[in-house]
């Protein structure tokens, strides 16, 4: 980094500090309260389209009411999503980002001021949908235990490599509309071995949520995660 | 894509940052340190800054932005290397756990304030 240099060498003034600091330590915050109650978070995050509340509508049908889950829905804008998660029974609290200037992700802010109406004492599995979008997503902590990415085979194969911080941050990764792949020229094994690349070793499931084809393994690996959760609090 | 909520945190922080002494004198440059992999876009970030700042003690201040490049060792055989394609295998011994060292920063280093020795700005 090169100093002023023009006429008197201006005074340097080291701050070393992140950027979105404010919001980690908001993140934690959340993290803290969520964990004292024994929840659960997941932060679902795809890009727009891919089948993000269809996957988390069908996910829901089957842990519930064994496993009590509420959902946080972030939108730029529209109700849609929380309707159709809301035929579930979950309580969903819609977001809608518009109202904080169209922002392309959620925010720790946001999820705190959204967790406050919803009842955490009777709730294991908080579930947060995530604004459409493979970017911005990515750099902001929001509480979550565990960040899930859905990718779905009417997208390019190439996509996580296009996106790598967003595939190498997630824990999973649910490769949807499988029950497309006959009409399709889609390249499976190219798209998980691009997954493979940028994360090795995360699981990736292949599903359709329309058809319920290859849903167990998704809904065992989630209550897996609950578990473990639930038996460290207690 | 959200570098104008980035441009007022860097706003916040920088202006927080200014050396009580120094309340009336100008800041001449913020210097940051982006890692590539930090989904932020240079140019976005300097022209949503210049807007943004405008009315705030940062008016006027240059970004002067340091690329972090990616960075990653290997945890099995301890190669380190700097990751220029999206291939996050270590490319000594093909292992896929890695850490990264460097490439998500996102972070104000310093700001570089003008001494004011002479030419004192009239006030009000």
């Amino acid at each position: 980094m090169k100093p002023a240099e023009d006429k008197k060498a201006a005074r340097e003034v080291k701050v070393v500090t992140r950027v979105l600091a404010v919001n980690e330590r908001m993140a934690e915050q959340n993290r803290r309260r969520f964990a004292e109650k024994g929840i659960f978070v997941i932060n679902v995050m795809s890009s727009p389209g891919s089948g993000k509340t269809t996957t988390l509508q069908k996910t829901l049908e089957r842990l519930m009411p064994e496993i009590r889950a509420a959902v946080i829905v972030g939108d730029v804008s529209t109700t849609h999503d929380a309707d159709r998660l809301a035929v579930t029974g979950a309580p969903v609290v819609q977001v809608n980002t518009d109202a904080f200037g169209g922002d392309c992700h959620l925010a720790a802010h946001v999820i705190e001021k959204a967790a406050d109406s919803i009842d955490l004492d009777a709730l294991d599995l908080l579930i947060i949908e995530n604004v459409g979008n493979l970017v911005c997503p990515a750099e902001f902590d929001i509480g979550e235990d565990a960040r899930v990415v859905v990718l779905s085979v009417t997208e390019g194969e190439d996509k996580p490599v296009k996106y790598p911080t967003m595939f190498r941050l997630c824990d999973a990764a649910l490769l949807n509309k499988i029950d497309l792949l006959p009409y399709l020229d889609y390249d499976k094994a190219q798209a998980i071995a691009y997954i493979q690349q940028v994360h090795p070793g995360m699981p990736v499931f292949e599903m359709s949520a329309r058809s319920g084809e290859g849903m167990e393994e998704w809904i065992e690996w989630l209550k897996g995660k609950i578990r473990s959760k639930l038996k460290a609090e207690s | 894509m959200h570098e104008m909520g980035i441009a007022l945190q860097i706003i916040d922080i920088a202006a927080a940052s200014i050396p009580p002494e120094m309340r009336s004198a100008r800041v001449e440059r913020v210097n940051l340190k982006i890692g590539k992999l930090a989904a932020v876009v240079a140019d976005s970030l300097r022209f949503c800054f210049d807007i943004v700042s405008k009315d705030t003690r940062l008016a006027g201040a240059e970004l002067a932005i340091e690329e972090a490049p990616v960075v990653a060792r290997c945890k099995d055989c301890g190669a380190q290397w700097t990751i220029t394609e999206p291939v996050f295998t270590c490319r000594a011994c093909q292992s896929g756990a890695l850490e990264i060292l460097s490439g998500r920063e996102l972070d104000i280093v310093s700001i570089e304030i003008a001494q004011e020795e002479r030419h004192e700005t009239g006030g009000g």
